[in-house]
C-alpha cells in the first residue's frame, strides 16, 4: 500500500490536471477582446503570419541573376531549369568596350522536386535567390507545380526586408 | 392523474419514439457539446467552425460521411456474428433507457427490481464488444475484446456493489421509488433539499462515477481501443455505419448512465417536494412531466460534464494498474460503503 504522502501527492496531481484543462476551457470561452481566444487561427479565414525567414518557397531576382548554374548544379534534387544566351551590353564607362552579358531565358524550379534545403539560395553569389514566406502555391495538377522565371520573380515581392545584423557581424547580408 | 385514455398502440409508438429520443438526443448533444467543443476549448483551438453556426450542423454532416462509406468486412470474419456485435451494443443501450423514470408519469417502464434490471441490462454490451473482437480475425481486435471483457467484469463489480448503499437506504430497488424517496426525504428533520444521496452516498456516488467511466471505456479507463497499441481495439475492422452503431453507442450510454447516475444520486427528475407542499407522489402536479425530463436533462450534462473533463485531462492507465485500482481500490472501499450503510440505516 502506498504511504500517506503518496495518496496525498497524487490527489494533488490529479486536482492539477483538471485545474489546467479547466483553466484552457476558460481562457478559450473568453471573447478575443478580453484577452482569451484560441491558440489557433481560422484558416482559410485568417491567416497567421508567418514567422521571419519562414522556407515557403524560393523567389527569383532576376537582374541579378548571371545564369552561372551555380544553383543548379548544387541542387541535390536537379530541379533547378536554367538557359540563358549571350549578348552585348553597352559599356560602363565611355569609351570602354561593350560588356558581354548572360540573360536568363529560361528558370524553371520544379516544387515537386524541390526538398526546401536551400542550398541554392545558399550558394548564390550575386543575391539572386531568397526565401520567401508564402506558403499558398499548391495546384490541382502535380506538372503545374514547375514554376518559371516570372512566377518566381512574383513571389519577390514577398520577400521581408532582411532583419538587422548583430552588432559586429560581417556586413555581408543579403538584400 | 393521467385522465386521457391513450390506446395501447398509441402508448407502444410513443414509448418507441420517446425511447429514440432519450437516447440519440443525450448522445448528439454530448458529441457535438463535450467531444468536438468542450475538449477542443480545453486544448485551445475552436473544434468544428464550418458547418452551420459555430459548427453546430457538424454533427449531420460526420454521420453522412459514415453513411457513405463503404461496409468493409474482412475475408476471414465470422460475417453474421460480425454485423450483429454493434447492434448488440446498442440494444443495450436502449434497453438501459427503459428503465429511467423522466417524470411522474413520464417513464416507460416501472418495476420493482429496476436497479436489478439495470445492472443485468448493461452487461450485455461486454457480450457485444467481446464478439465484435472475436468475430473481426484480427489480433488487435481480439486482444482490444479480451481487454474489454476483463475490465468491463472487473468494473461491473464496484458498481454493483456503489449501487447497493443507494437501494439499502432507500429500501427499494424501484427507480420511480428511489426518486421519491430522495425528494421526500429529509435531512435531519430539514427537508428544504429533499434528501439526495450524493450527500449520504458521497463515497458510492464517486465509486459509481469511476465506475461508469471504465464501464463506458473512456480515458482513462480506454485500455480495450488503446490507438497508440491495438490500432482501435474491438472497433479496428468496423467502418462506414457499422463503426457509426458503435459510436453512438458509446456516447448514448455515457448519456444513459448519467441520468441513471442522476436518479440514484441526485434526485432523478423531482424537485425537493416540500417546495409546492406535495407529501407523495399522487400530489406531485401534472406539468412535473414536462420539467421532468428538462430537469433529467441539465442534471445528465452536469454529469457528462465531469466524465469528460476527466477523459481529456487524464492520460491511460496501463492494463495491470487498471485491474489492481478495480480489485484492491474500488471493490474494498465499495464494500466499506455498503458495511458503514447497512450499520447506519439499523441505528436510525
Amino acid at each position: 500500500m502506498a504511504d500517506k504522502r503518496q495518496v496525498v501527492g497524487l490527489a494533488k496531481g490529479l486536482g492539477v490536471g483538471l485545474g489546467v484543462t479547466l483553466k484552457t476551457l476558460g481562457h478559450t470561452m473568453k471573447p478575443k477582446k478580453l484577452g482569451g481566444g484560441a491558440n489557433t487561427v481560422q484558416y482559410p479565414h485568417e491567416k497567421e503570419a508567418p514567422p521571419i525567414r519562414s522556407r515557403g518557397v524560393i523567389a527569383l531576382r532576376e537582374d541579378n541573376c548571371t545564369s552561372c548554374m551555380l544553383c543548379s548544379r548544387s541542387c541535390p534534387d536537379w530541379c533547378i531549369y536554367i538557359e540563358a544566351h549571350k549578348t552585348l551590353a553597352p559599356p560602363r564607362r565611355a569609351g570602354g568596350a561593350p560588356r558581354k552579358v548572360n540573360i536568363v531565358d529560361r528558370f524553371d524550379i520544379d516544387y515537386a522536386l524541390c526538398m526546401y534545403c536551400g542550398i541554392c539560395v545558399e550558394v548564390c553569389p550575386f543575391d539572386a535567390l531568397f526565401w520567401s514566406p508564402e506558403y499558398e502555391y499548391s495546384e490541382p495538377k502535380i506538372a503545374d507545380l514547375l514554376h518559371d522565371k516570372t512566377k518566381l520573380g512574383e513571389w519577390m515581392e514577398t520577400v521581408p526586408e532582411a532583419p538587422e545584423l548583430e552588432a559586429g557581424a560581417d556586413k555581408k547580408g543579403k538584400k | 392523474m393521467f385522465a386521457v385514455d391513450v390506446p395501447y398502440w398509441a402508448q407502444s409508438l410513443l414509448r418507441v419514439l420517446g425511447g429514440t429520443v432519450a437516447v440519440l438526443l443525450p448522445a448528439g448533444t454530448i458529441v457535438y457539446l463535450f467531444l468536438f467543443k468542450m475538449m477542443s476549448f480545453m486544448q485551445s483551438r475552436l473544434g468544428p467552425m464550418e458547418a452551420g453556426p459555430y459548427g453546430s450542423m457538424q454533427l449531420f454532416a460526420e454521420v453522412g460521411k459514415w453513411l457513405q462509406k463503404e461496409d468493409i468486412q474482412p475475408v476471414k470474419a465470422d460475417k453474421r456474428i460480425f454485423k450483429m456485435a454493434p447492434l448488440i451494443v446498442l440494444v443495450s443501450t436502449f434497453l438501459l433507457v427503459a428503465v429511467v423514470p423522466f417524470g411522474p408519469d413520464a417513464y416507460f417502464t416501472n418495476f420493482d427490481a429496476g436497479v436489478f434490471y439495470m445492472l443485468a441490462v448493461s452487461s450485455i454490451s461486454t457480450l457485444g464488444i467481446l464478439i465484435a473482437g472475436w468475430s473481426s480475425a484480427n489480433k488487435y481486435s481480439l486482444l482490444g475484446g479480451l481487454r474489454a471483457a476483463g475490465q468491463l467484469i472487473a468494473y461491473e463489480l464496484p458498481m454493483v456493489l456503489a449501487v447497493l448503499g443507494v437501494v439499502i437506504q432507500a429500501e427499494t430497488m424501484n427507480m420511480q421509488g428511489i426518486v421519491l424517496r430522495q425528494n421526500a426525504g429529509e435531512i435531519f428533520g430539514w427537508n428544504g433539499l429533499g434528501n439526495p444521496y450524493i450527500i449520504t452516498q458521497f463515497v458510492g456516488f464517486v465509486v459509481f462515477m469511476i465506475a461508469v467511466q471504465a464501464e463506458l471505456t473512456q480515458a482513462p479507463f480506454d485500455m480495450p481501443i488503446a490507438e497508440s497499441e491495438l490500432v482501435s481495439g474491438y472497433m479496428t475492422e468496423y467502418s462506414g455505419f457499422r463503426f457509426l452503431i458503435f459510436f453512438i453507442a458509446e456516447f448514448a450510454t455515457a448519456g444513459v448512465f448519467a441520468l441513471i447516475a442522476s436518479v440514484l444520486f441526485l434526485g432523478g427528475w423531482g424537485v425537493p417536494f416540500s417546495w409546492f407542499g406535495w407529501k407523495s407522489i399522487n400530489d406531485v402536479d401534472n406539468w412535473m412531466n414536462v420539467a421532468g425530463p428538462l430537469i433529467m436533462f441539465t442534471k445528465m450534462l452536469v454529469l457528462t460534464f465531469l466524465m469528460m473533463w476527466v477523459r481529456f485531462s487524464y492520460p491511460r492507465f496501463r492494463e495491470d494498474q487498471l485491474q489492481r485500482f478495480a480489485w484492491k481500490v474500488l471493490i474494498p472501499v465499495a464494500l466499506l460503503n455498503i458495511m458503514v450503510t447497512a450499520v447506519l440505516k439499523v441505528a436510525f
